[in-house]
């Protein structure tokens, strides 16, 4: 049986198919997925809020004394002396919630703009650089993974080297990346690109090497090439895989980021502003955990938009049954 | 002119002194047309020889020759089409998209991939299913689209590795009549392995019967039931009669050290 063997139909094609897991319908019906999505904001405003009435049932019990007050004691002077002292309850280890979101609102310095302002300014200094570095990884991850996949050899050789650069702790490797490249948003992109690039080679690689062996041997009496099979066959099975390892890669780069901002000399990043705040933790505490509280805000909002994106992407490949 | 020629095919697996000998000696030549049925008891190398067939393992000794040419030069030219006994459909492409794979790999167009998927379907009784996906489909019916993929590009020799080996016995017998349809319209050469002695008989113009490991060819049984073949094939005294022959070369087989 002959056959053409254009290499652009089989491009073309090969994109068809990244496209049929992208294209087809959704099966699940609209009205639905709107109450699913209501139902689990819900819980997790139920949690949240069990949370933090736990929180401040703690330090009801066991915390620092609790005053209300107005300026000059006029309108009302509340106090309340919680029967237990508990250290970790103390306002200066667990401030109440109410000073710590006041503090959100509140200028971060004499006359300056709402702390909530500044965070997020220096959000989106840290976070262009988390994803630049995410995506760096990511690719690096990706090119790593296929060819470790492709060859033994390769893998054998080259996988020790990359489990070792994981083993270093990255203080070490900031100032030199920060060296090289001179201090700046480029090496922060960097740092977090190194972070990243392991859980998506390691997962990449077990992703493409996930089929099912028939389906390799039935590629091979099909005649396809190593290519056909890899865009039809391999890198489909791997996309659950592979999404596995870019939902730890985004935190992992917002971490990295910020970490790595502070060897750069980075004053304008998140990374910076915890710096800061760390210093005056002792005198205002309630500033630092805003930070925290906004930074790990930050970083949820990453790791559900790699959700999101998983689901369209996914939202064809289902177990088959049996 | 025979479609498989096999000549003197040894396969073993691993090195001395930790060697299976899977297949030995193996001999045999199938014509155009012919439905041919490996049997033997587990172990015995028939899915072994079916990919040596295919090209999907190489033989360690003797030849294997396909449509005339060496069995890799066959599988390059894509002469055959195989079916396994799992469907082994992907989740991620609906059930047309399924069919149009082999398709894709030729570089036919869209136009006609979209064509002969659905003259496929239709063969197989699956029309109307175009866009569903493999996970709303019953295993009957995905290995129906696994044979519609098989079939789609017209080849000439159809492997199948016990197709039917998962289903129950109701969708079995459905499906060894439907094949049998099939194999009419398409007149395609079929070597099909199974375990199970009605159907080998059944489907078959000869049933090849293989020994315990080392696999040999015990014995070749022609199968004299006329076509078309249907539900009361399986009730005629000749269809019971060739049963037991079989089922007595294969206890005779077991015999063989």
């Amino acid at each position: 049986m002959s056959e053409s063997t254009l290499p652009g139909a089989l491009v073309t094609n090969a994109e068809n198919d990244v496209m049929d897991v992208l294209g087809a319908d959704v099966a699940v019906p609209q009205p639905q997925r709107f109450k699913e999505g209501v139902k689990i904001v819900l819980r997790f405003l139920v949690v949240f809020g069990i949370a933090m009435a736990l929180w401040e049932l703690v330090k009801f019990i066991g915390g620092s004394p609790w005053r209300f007050s107005t300026a000059d004691g006029a309108l009302f002077n509340l106090e309340w002396f919680p029967p237990f002292e508990w250290k970790i309850a103390s306002d200066l280890n667990m401030p109440h919630l109410w000073d710590i979101f006041g503090a959100l609102i509140q200028p971060a310095q004499r006359n300056g703009p709402p702390l909530v302002n500044v965070l997020a300014q220096a959000a989106v200094v840290t976070m262009t650089a988390a994803l630049a570095g995410f995506l760096i990884g990511t690719a690096v991850g990706l090119f790593l993974g296929t060819v470790f996949a492709h060859s033994a050899l390769l893998e054998r050789s080259l996988v020790p080297y990359v489990v070792a650069s994981q083993t270093i702790p990255i203080l070490a490797i900031a100032p030199m990346v920060v060296v090289w490249l001179r201090a700046g948003w480029w090496s922060v992109a960097l740092l977090a690109a190194y972070l990243c690039f392991f859980p998506v080679t390691i997962n990449t690689l077990r992703g493409l090497r996930s089929p099912d062996p028939r389906a390799i041997e039935l590629m091979n009496s099909y005649a396809a090439s190593t290519w056909a099979t890899l865009w039809k066959v391999r890198y489909p099975s791997a996309l659950p895989y592979i999404f596995t390892a870019l939902k730890i890669a985004a935190t992992t780069a917002v971490v990295g980021a910020i970490i790595g901002e502070l060897p750069s000399g980075i004053r304008e990043g998140l990374g910076g502003a915890i710096m800061n705040f760390n210093q005056y933790y002792a005198i205002t505490p309630h500033k630092l955990w805003a930070v925290i509280i906004f930074t790990a805000v930050v970083g949820i909002l990453f790791f559900i938009t790699i959700t999101l994106v998983e689901r369209v992407m996914t939202r064809n490949m289902r177990k088959l049954e049996g | 002119m025979s479609v498989v020629t096999i000549q003197a095919v040894n396969k073993i697996f691993g090195k001395a002194p930790n060697q299976t000998v899977a297949l030995q000696d193996i001999q045999l030549e199938i014509e155009q047309g012919e439905f041919i049925s490996l049997i033997g008891p587990s172990g015995c190398g028939k899915s072994t020889l079916l990919r040596i067939i295919g090209d999907l393992i190489t033989p360690s000794n003797g030849t294997v020759l396909v449509n005339g040419k060496p069995a890799e030069k066959a599988r390059l030219d894509r002469d055959y089409g195989i079916v396994f006994q799992a469907p082994v459909l992907f989740d991620w492409r609906s059930v047309e998209k399924n069919v149009q794979l082999p398709l894709e790999i030729m570089g036919k167009s869209a136009t006609e991939r979209a064509a002969r998927a659905n003259q496929m379907l239709e063969l197989v009784e699956l029309n109307g299913f175009q866009k569903h996906y493999p996970y709303q489909l019953s295993g009957g019916m995905q290995q129906r689209v696994s044979i519609a993929r098989a079939l789609s590009f017209h080849p000439q020799l159809l492997l199948m590795d016990e197709p039917f080996g998962a289903l129950d016995e109701i969708t079995r017998e459905r499906l060894n009549a439907e094949l049998l349809n099939i194999w009419s319209h398409t007149k395609t050469t079929i070597v099909f392995v199974t375990h199970s002695i009605p159907e080998a008989v059944f489907l078959s113009t000869r049933v090849v019967v293989m020994s315990a490991r080392p696999g040999r060819i015990t014995q070749v049984i022609p199968i004299d039931l006329a076509q078309p073949r249907g539900m009361e094939t399986r009730e005629l005294p000749r269809f019971y009669e060739l049963v037991t022959q079989v089922r007595e070369a294969l206890r005779g087989s077991e015999g063989i050290k």
